[in-house]
Order: C-alpha cells, then structure tokens, then sequence
C-alpha cells in the first residue's frame, strides 16, 4: 500500500510511500479522502518523510485535499519533505495552504 | 551543435509509461555524469511533459508518446517529448502558472514544472496534430577524481 493512515484522536496521519505520479495519486487521493470522510478530523497531516518522487500530480494531490479540509475548517499540515519534493511544494507556494514542518 | 549521442524511444499513452519513460531518459543522462539534483528535475520535467500526453493529448483514447534525448555538447541535454493528440488551442495561456483545463485535481502546474527545472522549454503544437514539447538543460562539469 502507498499510504497508510493512523488516527489519534482528531488528527489524521497519512503517510505517503515511493513516487507520487498521475499514475498512482488516485489510489492515494482515495484512500486519505476515505479516511476523511470516516474520521472527520481537524487536522490532516501528510508525512512525505518515504516519497522518493513527486510531480505535480502530487502538488494536485496535496491542493484537492486542502480543499476537502476546507469545507470542514480543518487544517493541512505537512511533514518530512526532502530538498527535491520541498523544491515542488515551493514552487506550488503550497506554504499559503499548509503549514510545512521539516523531517 | 554536436550531438554526441542520442536515443529514441516510443511507447504507448499508458500511465504506467509515466516511471518508465522517465527512469529511461534519466538514466540516459546519467552518462553527462549529473548530481542527483539534476537527476531529479530531468525526471520531474520528464514526467510532466508524458503526464500532459496521457492526461490531455490521448484524453480517453491510447496512442504514441514519441521521446527523443539528445547528448550535444557542451554537456547538454535536450529531450523531446511528442504527441499525435488533440493539440494546444492557446499555447501561452496553457503555460501560464495554475491554468489547466483538467480542473479537480490538476494543480495547472506541469510547465511552470519543467520551466523551472529545466533551462530552455519550448512547446509547438496544433489542434488536432499534436504536440511537442523540447527542453535543454546544462549539466555542471564536476569535478572527477579519478578522471
Ligand atoms: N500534450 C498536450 N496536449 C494537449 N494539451 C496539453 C498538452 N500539454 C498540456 N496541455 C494543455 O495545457 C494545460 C496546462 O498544462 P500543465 O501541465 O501546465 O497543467 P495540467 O496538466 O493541467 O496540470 P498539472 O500538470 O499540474 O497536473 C493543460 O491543462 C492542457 O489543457
Ligand atoms: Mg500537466
């Protein structure tokens, strides 16, 4: 599996492994959005600490989830992203939306 | 300028395609000797520009994904990335940061992508002819130990 989740109280972990590409961000965009869906959280956080690839199929990723939070005033945090996949947030200004901590 | 070697490559508009194309052409360049940071934005570029063939060119259909890498001197890369799909109305809007014509869960940010990981993008395209999408970018001379 590409993400797993963990759940503590009202805070969703979804941690995200290997390349996100078109190719696998479905799967992923799936099963963090069934987690949202059944846990309500205020705070999702997406830990990016064993992706070892992203394009902006993942900048999608991230932006479509922020938008799903919205509607329920939770909030995205982002943790683990290294030198490369920070580079791509950065260029997203993915910062104006989530609060980006490093690994 | 001298090309000092060169691969072709086709496949199919699958996104499985998407890792594989662009583990080909990075490990092409891996003989101009680049840093794992030059590695990881040809990739990124790569997969951007196959991405936009399989998502918007082939949009519900399969067909060619034509790429082409070219070695040239001075230790250059230059790789094309070929469509036969339905084309670009209006090129420098589609290329302005955030467009996109996919909605959901595009971000609109594929060329703002290989602008800024790559020197030199530049993208010819018709309607209903296709595209094409050619980016350069130098790769630093390290220096080598046991040259
Ligand atoms: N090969 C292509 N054939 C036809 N249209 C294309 C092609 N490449 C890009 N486009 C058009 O240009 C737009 C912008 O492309 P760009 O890659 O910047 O963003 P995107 O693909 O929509 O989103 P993202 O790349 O962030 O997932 C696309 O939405 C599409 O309309
Ligand atoms: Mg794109």
């Amino acid at each position: 599996m590409s993400v797993e989740i963990n759940v503590t109280g009202e805070v969703v972990t979804a941690y995200l492994s290997g390349e996100i590409d078109h190719h696998n961000a479905k799967e992923m965009r799936e099963s963090i959005d069934n987690a949202i869906e059944l846990n309500m959280p205020t705070l999702l956080v997406l830990d990016f600490k064993n992706v070892s690839f992203m394009d902006s199929s993942g900048i999608g990723l991230v932006m479509g989830r922020y938008r799903n939070l919205a509607k329920s005033g939770a909030e995205l945090h982002i943790t683990g992203a290294e030198a490369g996949i920070g580079k791509m947030l950065k260029l997203a200004g993915i910062e104006k939306l989530a609060k980006l901590e490093g690994r | 300028m001298q090309v000092n070697n060169k691969f072709t490559m086709t496949v199919l508009s699958r996104s499985a395609n998407e890792s594989f194309a662009r583990a080909c052409v990075s490990a092409f360049a891996a003989q101009l000797d680049p840093t794992l940071d030059e590695i990881s934005d040809i990739k990124t570029a790569v997969s951007e520009a196959v991405t936009n063939c399989i998502v918007h060119a082939y949009k519900n259909k399969i067909g060619n994904i034509y790429i082409t890498a070219e070695l040239l001197e001075p230790n250059i890369i230059r790789i094309k990335i070929r469509d036969r799909g339905c084309g670009i109305e209006n090129i420098e809007k589609a290329m302005e940061p955030l467009f996109t014509t996919a909605g959901g869960e595009r971000a609109g940010l594929g060329f703002a992508v290989m602008q800024s990981f790559m020197d030199a993008v530049s993208v010819k395209s018709a309607p209903q002819k296709g595209t094409t999408v050619t980016m350069s970018k130098k790769i630093s001379r390290r220096f080598k130990l046991n040259a």
